[in-house]
């Protein structure tokens, strides 16, 4: 795979903030606040941190992906759509009657979508079904998870873990978007998650922990997988909720709202400033 | 039934490397003989049911045919979302391995009581739902299950009879057998309750009673014809099923005779939904909530004389 230096990194990510801005405002739709707090991890991801290829998406070969948080699925349609998984004419079709992608993804494994989410705490179990299973077919494939922090609650999550560890399956990498902000505030306030890191490696996993939105520190880590020798690996990538458009930042409103007509323009000059970069 | 089951799957799994077994740290004994012969095909994945099921979806995204095996509620209620999302949505060949139909596990009490599931997997969007009654149709079900490409659920009791003359009588998935025809009424039952409505087709015989047994071994799809044949014939029509009375069998007969104009006396003889706090082993329950051939044959009796009377 050719080398994609940094700086396109952040001017992928900035264009894909617009059209994630476009899709929610168009439609009226929420969650542009936990879209923006993992673009930057889905653009690592997609543009060089996995082996996956829109010209061959059913190659048995590839690596998988599951977006578990799949109410921010605008940021993955956005990057699927860049990456070359997704029309144009796909992301105008995105929750609209009659349309082609719905505010939750549907498995769709030509356009890039392994798995059908929207309900907490299922990735990780599918995840660990997966890399299971590849690891029976001898298949060097790996599996990328990429939960909320939310989806540490459930407990589901917690049994996949403890599964994955036990088994040792080092094809497995969660990535968790760990931008502190549930639906109903801070996550210190809600079920407090913290020390994070050390609850991995209580279930034998690999961690590390890593500024979430800095491609520096993602293709870094992207690139020295697996962390440990026969263990999954986590990274908690520190994240913040609506980063990159400033009044949204660490503002629960933007779990829910839609900008208006003001504050698209206003999130807008803020996010083409980014594509010039 | 089980250990039938299991040999089954074990002659199975030895060709098709293919199939996997899983289980949520459950069914002692029963997965010996796949352990021995194929250990890498065998996983117990702990005490966690949600997780078996994910894992298992996952599993058959990447190719695999699975098994998922627990006691009843656990596997059909505790994982119901993961049931409903990543079996039923994904519409995958995750085959459910039920164990527990009724009140097999009598004296364990309610937490261990198969009752409600029927009516929960039937609700689950291309699930299947197949009840077997004896050895050998249990383990014509681990037959027709391999090549199954979509979401099954198989509900097991603890049965141990065999059938007459030792054969299968189900022949293949959605098709009902009739095992005994009468002139008088249908009676059409589910699992463990096939054998009860033999006996009390048999006893009813003695009174002058032709009673038709149905076993109605898939509960979805239905067999609507079989219903509907029996809507045609019969004026008294019977469902037996070890299940809460909400949303097993007998409803989804209902449905069937609601929609078909039927006209005559319909009754669905099950577990009612409020149980009492009685103790026993599941012949001892079985009796205590009308389930005995002698009950079930006294209540086919009451209503068909209640009715004739009126």
């Amino acid at each position: 795979m050719a080398e994609i230096k940094p700086i396109k990194h952040d001017k992928i990510a900035a264009e894909v903030r617009c059209n994630v801005l476009d899709m929610i405002c168009r439609t009226k739709g929420p969650h542009i606040g936990p879209c923006y707090s993992c673009v930057d991890l889905l653009v690592g991801l997609y543009f060089g941190g996995m082996n996956v290829s829109p010209e061959n998406p059913e190659d048995p070969g590839r690596d998988r992906f599951i977006f578990s948080k799949g109410h921010a699925s605008p940021a993955l349609y956005a990057v699927l759509h860049r990456r070359g998984f997704l029309t144009a004419a796909d992301l105008d079709g995105f929750a609209v009657n009659g349309g082609t992608l719905q505010q939750h993804p549907d498995r769709n494994v030509k356009k890039g979508i392994e798995v059908s989410t929207g309900s907490l705490g299922h990735g990780p179990s599918l995840g660990a079904g997966m890399a299971y299973a590849i690891k029976k077919d001898k298949s060097s494939a790996r599996v990328f998870v990429l939960i909320s922090d939310g989806e540490l609650d459930e407990g589901s999550t917690w049994e996949a873990l403890l599964f994955a560890g036990h088994h040792r399956l080092d094809n497995l990498i969660l990535i968790v978007d760990y931008n502190r902000m549930h639906a109903l505030g801070p996550s210190k306030y809600t079920l407090d998650l913290d020390p994070l890191a050390d609850k991995f490696i209580a279930f034998n996993w690999g961690v590390k922990t890593i500024n979430g939105h800095s491609f520096k520190a993602i293709n870094k880590t992207l690139a020295g997988l697996p962390f440990a020798k026969n263990k999954p690996s986590v990274i908690v990538a520190e994240t913040v909720k609506g980063k990159n458009v400033s009044f949204m930042e660490n503002n629960l409103r933007w779990h829910y709202c839609c900008p208006d007509e003001a504050e698209r323009a206003c999130a807008c000059r803020e996010l083409e400033g980014g594509k010039k970069k | 039934m089980r250990k039938a089951f299991y040999e089954k799957m074990a002659n199975i799994a030895a060709t098709d490397r293919n199939v996997y077994f899983l289980t949520a740290n459950l069914g002692y004994k029963f997965f010996d003989e796949i352990r021995s012969s194929c250990p890498d095909q065998f996983l117990d994945v702990g005490v966690a049911e949600q997780n078996m099921i994910g894992l298992a979806s996952g599993m058959a995204l990447c190719g695999k045919s699975v098994y998922c095996y627990s006691i009843i509620p656990f596997l059909t209620l505790r994982a119901c979302e993961q049931v409903r999302v990543d079996v039923c949505y994904h519409n995958l060949p995750v085959k459910l391995v039920g164990m527990g139909a009724g009140f097999t596990y009598g004296q364990e009490g309610f937490t261990h009581f198969g009752i409600e599931d029927m009516a929960v997997m039937r609700s689950m969007p291309g699930m299947t739902v197949v009840v077997p009654d004896t050895i050998e149709n249990a383990v014509r079900v681990a037959e027709l299950s391999v090549d199954f490409k979509a979401p099954l659920y198989i509900r097991l009791g603890l049965a141990g009879i065999h059938g007459a003359g030792n054969k299968a009588t189900l022949k293949a998935i959605g098709k009902a057998a009739v095992l005994r025809q009468g002139k008088d009424c249908a009676l059409i039952a589910i699992g463990n309750m096939v054998a009860v409505a033999a006996q009390a087709a048999e006893n009813l015989a003695a009174k002058g009673i032709g009673t038709s047994v149905i076993n109605m071994h898939t509960l979805k799809p239905l067999d609507e014809a079989a219903v509907l044949a029996c809507a045609k014939k019969y004026r008294f029509i019977f469902t037996l099923e070890e299940h809460s009375l909400q949303g097993g069998l007998g409803s989804a007969v209902a449905e069937v005779l609601a929609e078909s104009g039927f006209g005559g006396k319909f009754e669905r003889i099950a577990i009612p939904e409020k149980l009492d706090p009685v103790i026993g082993d599941a012949d001892y329950l079985w009796d205590h909530y009308g389930l005995s051939p002698d009950k079930v044959t006294k209540r086919l009796l009451n209503a068909i004389k209640k009715y004739q009377d009126r």
